[in-house]
């Protein structure tokens, strides 16, 4: 009983995580220069921004969901939090690829350079390099060979956070709402496990 | 298009008088049945060739297609009517343009608050087709409708003392929701600025329509400024406030961020964004997988009309 109802969530889950790469792909079906679309007049720009902004969405649910599961009591929740960690990695990895392709035209001298001089796309792409491994050590095989070493690796998921958040403050021109609205939901979950810590 | 002739300047150019005697229901009329005739001379459906497509054949004196009206129309900066590039879009509607007045003060003998129609009385209407290069390194190209600035300048005329005229946009947070958001650092409302002979340079637009179309409030209805060689910050929208000054003005994106923005803006692929490079830009197709990024020109391409203003200047700290 307990094994199909954790199936159901799992099904739920992936349904929920997939559904803004879902509705992507639909837009980018629908694209039409004359009759401008959700995705705008630059849907170059508009996927890359929608893939960033739900992987760092993502990303903070994944680490949300630690904290909610020690708050509630709960911590056999923490067997979806590698689902979650896995589709934040898939979006952010799409976001990459996106911006590689769409926005430097696969100009590999100008991703390079980019690289290089704007600190933003630094701080995204060390973030995204964070994340490789914990995608790659994600397995039970890998968490059970790796011991304790495996949370301690995965706390890389820490800095990767701040480094996305500095990548989208340092993109943005005006209009901080949403920067503000993922700062405080860091802090919150920062401060959740100094706290946890302590006790 | 062939009524769009290429002048010796290189740009494309079709200008009328003011008081154009033929009607604009008539005059569009008129162009949609010739264009019409030509679908079909090119053994091309007429059907179908409506709005949407009217500008499709039109190209620059650069041979670059124009981009289509739908995507100019909807990817606009426009904080005033929020950040998002959509937003102006949705939100401009609110907007009251008629009546419009514009209000001349500073350093010219004729001063006061006039009413749009007889500011701009007497000033031949033109039509060009420029390119217009964002400072986030995209563009597009689009044809304007408007009167030559330093023709209205000629009737307005500044005084010795006016070195620099100051813009100002409407302050009305009611109707520009943007203007009271939470999360903003601009100090409204915005201004931009010109050197007086950047401002009656020829290819200085005051606009009034684009696309054979009144402006679209979200691009700046009733009256926007259009300098082609410089960035699209610097063409200030839904202006309420002509000044001459004396000394330069401080403008707004240079108040919010002066490492980042300068007063010049000119169009520059050797000087660097701070955060980006500026040696490349996207051309909008509204397309997915367009090859469309192209080198940036000095002077947005306009290098021949406009660089004897800058001579002696070094553009890399006047950025």
């Amino acid at each position: 009983m307990a094994g199909a109802q954790q199936t159901l969530i799992k099904a739920v889950l992936w349904l929920l995580l997939a559904a803004p790469a879902l509705w992507l792909a639909a837009e980018i079906w629908r694209l039409d220069p004359y009759r401008v679309g959700a995705l705008g007049a630059d849907p170059q720009l508009a996927v890359t921004r929608w893939l960033g902004e739900w992987g760092l969405r993502i990303l903070l649910a994944t680490l949300a969901l630690s904290s909610v599961a020690r708050l509630r009591r709960r911590p056999g929740w923490i067997r979806y939090r590698r689902l979650l960690g896995l589709f934040a990695f898939a979006y952010l990895s799409a976001h990459l690829i996106a911006y590689s392709a769409l926005l430097a035209g696969f100009d590999l001298a100008q991703v390079g350079a980019d690289l290089l001089d704007r600190p933003y796309i630094t701080a995204g792409f060390v973030g995204w390099l964070l994340l490789l491994p914990l995608a790659v050590t994600s397995t039970r095989g890998w968490q059970r060979s790796l011991g304790p070493a495996w949370r301690t690796l995965h706390r890389l998921s820490y800095p990767a956070l701040v480094l996305g958040l500095l990548h989208l403050v340092w993109l943005t021109k005006d209009g901080y709402f949403e920067v503000v609205l993922y700062t405080l939901a860091a802090f919150a979950l920062f401060w959740e496990r100094w706290r946890s810590r302590r006790r | 298009m062939s009524h769009f002739i290429h002048n010796p300047a290189g740009r494309a150019i079709r200008e009328e008088p003011a008081a154009s005697i033929t009607p604009r229901s008539v005059y569009v009329a008129r162009r949609q049945f010739m264009r019409a005739g030509l679908a079909c001379a090119a053994g091309v459906s007429a059907f179908g060739a409506g709005a949407a497509t009217d500008w499709a054949s039109a190209k620059s004196e650069r041979d670059e297609p124009v981009t289509p009206s739908e995507l100019a129309f909807q990817y606009n900066n426009f904080y005033e009517f929020g950040t998002g590039k959509d937003d102006p879009a949705k939100n401009a509607h609110r907007l009251t343009t008629a009546p419009w007045q514009v209000t001349v003060s500073g350093a010219a003998e004729r001063t006061g608050t006039f009413e749009l129609d007889d500011l701009l009385a007497g000033c031949a209407v033109v039509e060009r087709i420029y390119r217009l290069r964002c400072v986030e390194a995209w563009s597009m190209v689009i044809p304007w409708r408007g009167v030559a600035l330093g023709e209205l300048l000629g009737k307005l005329k500044p005084t010795a003392d006016a070195r620099y005229v100051r813009f100002k946009t409407l302050y009305r947070p009611k109707e520009m929701v943007g203007q009271k958001a939470l999360f903003s650092t601009i100090d409204w409302p915005y201004v931009e600025g010109l050197r007086l002979d950047e401002a009656r340079h020829p290819l200085t637009l005051l606009a009034t329509g684009m696309y054979d179309e009144d402006l679209p409030k979200q691009n700046g209805a009733p009256l926007r400024l259009v300098v082609p060689w410089k960035y699209g910050f610097k063409s200030i929208k839904s202006i309420v406030a002509i000044e001459f000054l004396r000394e330069q003005p401080k403008t707004t994106w240079e108040l919010q961020n002066a490492r980042e923005y300068g007063f010049y803006a000119n169009v520059n692929p050797a000087v660097s964004h701070p955060r980006w490079s500026q040696a490349t830009e996207r051309r909008l197709t509204g397309g997915l997988f367009s090859r469309n990024r192209i080198d940036t020109l000095p002077f947005n391409g306009y290098a021949g009309q406009v660089a004897s203003l800058y001579e002696g200047m070094d553009l890399r700290r006047h950025f």
